[in-house]
């Protein structure tokens, strides 16, 4: 195959690691250009919800810099560059800081970043998000020499920061519409074991309760729940779930509908633009995981390299970060027929999701964890 | 008998205990384990994991 230029929008999980399995095929065949908006450090996102307890600052988390990924990939990175716009006619590119870069083929790896929901009050733009390692950092800084720290939203990022800060002596307040915990993954009676669990160690539950509004106060903040209820916080963190980004793509006409919509060779509705990890929908599902994403880069790597292959994606379940209560789901399909079967554990429980003998998907907590091997073999696979 | 730990999602690979649901026998060394292993939490190869102190 003649060598290709290979550009890539994104240097997260997505995009280094495609970057990654394109050199292990051919180490110096084609070119490779990525493009980031930050410094271009390769570090690993899920470790920023449970980074405390390990005492990690966000120096400590890239596992290298850009200059290192430059030699590793043998890879032009252009840092702190934003791509502005696409143009398929001309398949070049438009950075805010000068010339268009060309492409032969074009990867869009922008992740997915916080929805955002704007509240009442002068503390909203306050609100701390941690999506990557600058938020990260800021987040350290803020945290220091505080106390009480308010999480909107009691997902999957929600309880592994409300555990993770619970290490780090904080008080910690999770507020949120949901009846329990993570309630998008688990059912809610398996929602209450994780919410117990985290109550032990002190963190403090307002659920089916919005924020109103936050205002400042001399010292931190003051919430107001939808009951007219008041809690107080140093510091309030927002983890309310995550919107692809894939404006890009839209304004370039590309088909977007979660995600940037794409087949099972993460290939758009533009044959010469593919997208993968947070802000691709593959074959109708988007899995903002990072094992969705390895096996996506796999597959990806070898059709850039000139061996169309499609992706298949096993059953992948998810480890929650929450040693208060080690959690480990697998979601039944979307829209599958089926029931929740539970079986309490002395520490946790397990909830297995079943059409007749078929398990279709578990939440394993507590002493249920050590089940998953044997439960993950029984499942079906999510792509063939 | 060392320990190895994901970079990526901080699994550990503990030496002594291998990771017998992967076919990995109690006891192998990390530079015993095959090339094209992955992580069996998050999927990612060998290169992402370092040697932790305990």
């Amino acid at each position: 195959m003649d060598s290709v230029s290979i550009v890539i929008i994104g240097t997260g999980l997505a995009g280094y690691n495609l970057a990654r399995e394109i050199r292990k095929r051919s180490p110096d065949a084609n070119r490779l250009t990525l493009i980031t908006r930050d410094d271009g450090a390769f570090y690993s996102k899920p470790m920023l919800s449970n980074a405390l307890a390990k005492q990690k600052q966000a120096a400590d988390l890239p596992i290298g810099d850009a200059d290192k990924m430059r030699a590793d990939l043998n890879a032009t990175i252009l840092t702190h560059t934003m791509v502005t716009s696409i143009d398929r006619t001309a398949k070049s590119l438009q950075l805010d800081n000068g010339e268009p870069l060309n492409y032969d083929k074009l990867v869009i790896a922008t992740g997915a970043d916080p929805i955002r929901f704007p509240m009442d009050g002068d503390g909203n733009d306050d609100v701390l998000v941690v999506n990557n390692l600058d938020d990260y950092a800021t987040f350290r800084e803020k945290l220091q020499d505080t106390s009480a720290v308010a999480i909107i939203g009691p997902g999957l990022i929600g309880c592994e920061f409300a555990n993770d800060l619970t290490q780090t002596g904080h008080n910690v307040t999770v507020i949120g519409p949901d009846k329990a915990p993570m309630s998008t993954m688990l059912p809610t009676e398996v929602g209450r074991v994780l919410q117990d669990a985290l109550s032990k160690l002190g963190v403090t539950w307002h659920l089916e309760l919005t924020t109103s509004a936050i205002n400042k106060k001399q010292q931190g903040y003051q919430l107001t729940l939808s009951d007219g209820q008041i809690v107080g916080a140093d510091i309030v963190l927002s983890a309310i779930g995550l919107r692809a980004n894939m404006a890009l793509a839209e304004d370039a006409g590309v088909d977007c509908q979660r995600g940037i919509v794409v087949d099972r060779q993460l290939r758009t509705s533009d044959e010469d633009i593919y997208a993968l990890g947070d802000c691709a929908e593959v074959a109708g599902l988007v899995l903002p995981f990072v094992m969705p994403l390895m096996n996506s880069a796999r597959a990806l790597a070898a059709t850039l390299c000139g061996e169309p292959t499609a992706v298949s994606y096993p059953a992948m379940p998810v480890l929650v970060k929450t040693p208060a209560m080690p959690t480990i789901v697998s979601m039944p399909p979307q829209g599958t027929k089926g029931e929740w079967e539970f079986t309490k554990m002395d520490d946790g429980i397990k909830a297995l999701f079943k059409d007749g003998e078929q398990l279709l998907g578990f939440a394993l907590l507590g002493d249920a964890v050590s089940e998953k091997q044997a439960l993950t073999k029984e499942l079906p696979t999510v792509l063939d | 008998m060392n320990k190895w730990e994901c970079l990526v999602c901080g699994w550990i690979y503990d030496e002594a205990e291998g990771a017998p649901d992967e076919g990995i026998a109690p006891g192998t060394r990390w530079e015993d384990v095959p090339d094209d292993w992955q992580c069996p939490e998050c999927g990612v190869s060998k290169d992402d994991f370092e040697m932790v102190k305990v």
